[in-house]
């Protein structure tokens, strides 16, 4: 057996020397990436929103829950965003530092989105594989399923679960999760239907390789580039959806606090001259939302060889 | 083309049955019931409050009687929260506005969402395709809940034009903020499927010929392109309708409009389950509706669908 772990071990080798030299298709994806200037520029918003988030809360001046109590009532001409105060972004109604208050926000608003989009993307992924590779009936059911969710006003029954169940952020990533790996399903079963003729998919077959494994080695890594797209672009999406639900007072509960809550308390104190308590988190909003979606349209155009 | 319909009706009824159960079974389990307040009542009183509302039945015997009911009679039964009120007179009460904003936003949002698509598409990189597409993109960051704050500050506080909120039995000054904050989003998702969708049609080999044979562009585009470019468009029209129902609940918040979304987010916070459940339902089965007719018209359109 020696003698061939050596050679195993040296055409590995030689992959690897293959690799550097060749131009795989993740390469040739980056290069294209890095030559969209929209993308790129949105990419490096996204890293500074991101430090933003991480180490915003070093920068501040105060903490995000230290009520100041010499501004109540004086908020409208006390509590404006200045350096000298330390209040960089002002302060909320309550005499809350808004800086720390959108640090946080912003923090929470990216980790609903991502945690959600990735879960929504596993699962939908592997379902949507099983349900493209194993075909028949099995396909049938399963898709069936899924059309029978899609119909359903998932809002509402989203609204509903965090009602009945108590408003938490672990509600709000079920029911977020629960809505959102139905588009990705049906995508990864289309592109499952494709690749399960090709070639390497039989070979894979023919030397008994177990189904289970086919899709786990073989079907997904090749589904890997729709889905990276796929996640890039749901991710501003449920930050959208969990603004949503927090702008009713559903999700997120103080003192924590995300962007959709901060949005909704700006909006209703809009008349008594606090502008900035809704500008600064509308525009962490905006920036994050568009920066999200460049970059997904930026995967989209190196990834996707359909539209190229 | 019936039969196609009724196999798709076939599914859709199951559908609508999981939804009412699945809304039932989540009431059900709710933790604490709609009459447990800070003072507790006494249990006499209690009793005899469940058994009016039928809350004393076994969980079998309530959830095949509210199934009966609402099948039957359409009736959602009696409101836990507010006594002199039917689920029923309240969804009568706050669905017409929804319908009426909704109506507008949903039309807005396609006619001028296609146009602009259309015209974006047809006139490729000019300084038309780059306004289009620089709205779109700008637009598609602006859910409801952004653009309202955005439109009530600049028309009612700036400018002063328009009344902040209220309905007023739904005259246009009323109407202009809600439709506006309600489709924007909406019409710029389908003014860019549209474009792609039908710059997609215009390379395509039987545009060339209609060209070359020396077809006016206008007849081109309403005659042979128009039916292609559209399906995608048509298939988007599902989640559109009812992004424009859901969104009422925002719509309502800032405008005090009136509408149903008004009367779930009351609901929801004071657990009145069975406006909840009746408002759930209802929106369901519209989706369920509504998703039937565009596949109906989808199938009408494109000859290629078999049913």
């Amino acid at each position: 057996m020696l003698p061939n772990a050596a050679r195993v071990k040296s055409v590995g080798e030689a992959a690897e020397i293959a690799a550097v030299q060749g131009r795989s298709l993740w390469s040739d994806a980056r290069t294209r990436f890095f030559k969209n200037k929209a993308a790129v520029v949105s990419l490096i918003v996204l890293i500074l929103i991101g430090a933003f988030a991480l180490f915003g809360q070093f920068i501040a001046q105060y903490e995000r829950d230290t009520v100041d109590f010499t501004l109540m009532g004086a908020n409208a001409y006390q509590g404006v965003p200045s350096i000298e105060t330390g209040h960089y972004f002002g302060t909320d109604s309550s005499g809350r530092d808004l800086f720390a208050r959108v640090v946080q926000g912003t923090g929470i608003s990216l980790m609903v989105g991502m945690v959600g989009a990735f879960v929504a993307v596993m699962v939908g992924t592997l379902y949507g594989a099983i349900a493209g590779y194993h075909g028949g009936r099995v396909d049938g059911i399963m898709m069936r399923i899924v059309d029978v969710l899609m119909s359903i006003p998932f809002m509402f029954v989203l609204i509903l679960m965090l009602v009945i169940f108590g408003r938490s952020i672990f509600m709000l990533f079920l029911g977020i999760g629960l809505i959102s790996w139905l588009d990705m399903a049906r995508i990864a079963r289309g592109q499952t239907l494709t690749i399960k003729n090709k070639e390497f998919v039989e070979v894979a077959h023919a030397i008994g390789v177990s189904p289970f494994r086919i899709i786990l080695r073989h079907i997904i890594p090749n589904l890997l580039g729709i889905v990276v797209v796929y996640a890039t672009l749901l991710v501003p999406s449920l930050i959208i959806y969990e603004s949503f639900i927090s702008f009713l007072g559903l999700g997120v509960q103080e003192p924590n606090t995300s962007l959709g809550a901060l949005i909704s308390e700006g909006a209703s104190n809009m008349a008594y001259g606090v502008m900035w308590q809704l500008y600064f988190p509308l525009l962490f909003f905006v920036l994050t939302i568009f920066a999200f979606f460049f970059v997904g349209d930026g995967l989209r155009d190196a990834l996707d060889p359909k539209d190229r | 083309m019936l039969s196609f319909v009724v196999r798709r009706l076939a599914v859709a009824i199951p559908t609508l049955l999981i939804l009412v159960i699945l809304s039932f079974v989540l009431m059900y389990a709710a933790p604490g019931g709609p009459f447990n307040s800070e003072r507790p009542l006494p249990p006499e009183v209690l009793a005899n409050i469940e058994a009016k509302y039928g809350l004393d039945q076994p969980f079998w015997q309530q959830i095949v009687n509210y199934v009966w009911r609402v099948v039957t009679a359409f009736d959602f039964g009696p409101s836990f929260q507010y006594k002199d009120r039917s689920v029923n007179d309240i969804i009568a009460q706050g669905f017409p506005v929804t319908l009426t904003y909704g109506f507008w936003s949903f039309a807005v949002a396609v006619v001028v969402g296609v146009s602009l698509g259309i015209a974006a598409a047809v006139r490729q990189n000019s300084w038309l395709d780059y306004l289009a597409v620089g709205i779109t993109v700008g637009a598609q960051v602006l859910p409801n809940f952004v653009m309202a704050p955005i439109l009530l500050l600049l028309f009612t506080l700036w400018l002063g034009w328009l009344p902040g909120g209220g309905w007023n039995g739904g005259q246009w000054e009323y109407l202009v903020m809600p439709v506006i904050a309600l489709s924007t989003s909406y019409m710029a998702s389908i003014a860019r499927i549209t474009r792609s969708s039908m710059l997609e049609v215009l390379n395509t080999n039987f545009i060339r010929t209609a060209r070359a044979k020396g077809l006016p562009m206008r007849r081109i585009i309403w005659r042979h392109a128009m039916k292609p470019a559209i399906l995608p468009v048509l298939s988007y029209l599902g989640p559109t309708f009812v992004a424009m129902i859901t969104g009422s609940v925002v719509i309502d918040i800032f405008f005090s409009t009136g509408g149903i979304g008004q009367f779930f987010v009351n609901s929801a916070f004071n657990r009145d389950y069975s406006v909840i459940m009746g408002i759930t339902i209802l929106v369901g089965a519209l989706t369920i509706l509504f998703n039937l007719l565009v596949d109906v018209l989808y199938a009408w359109i494109d000859p290629k669908i078999r049913y």
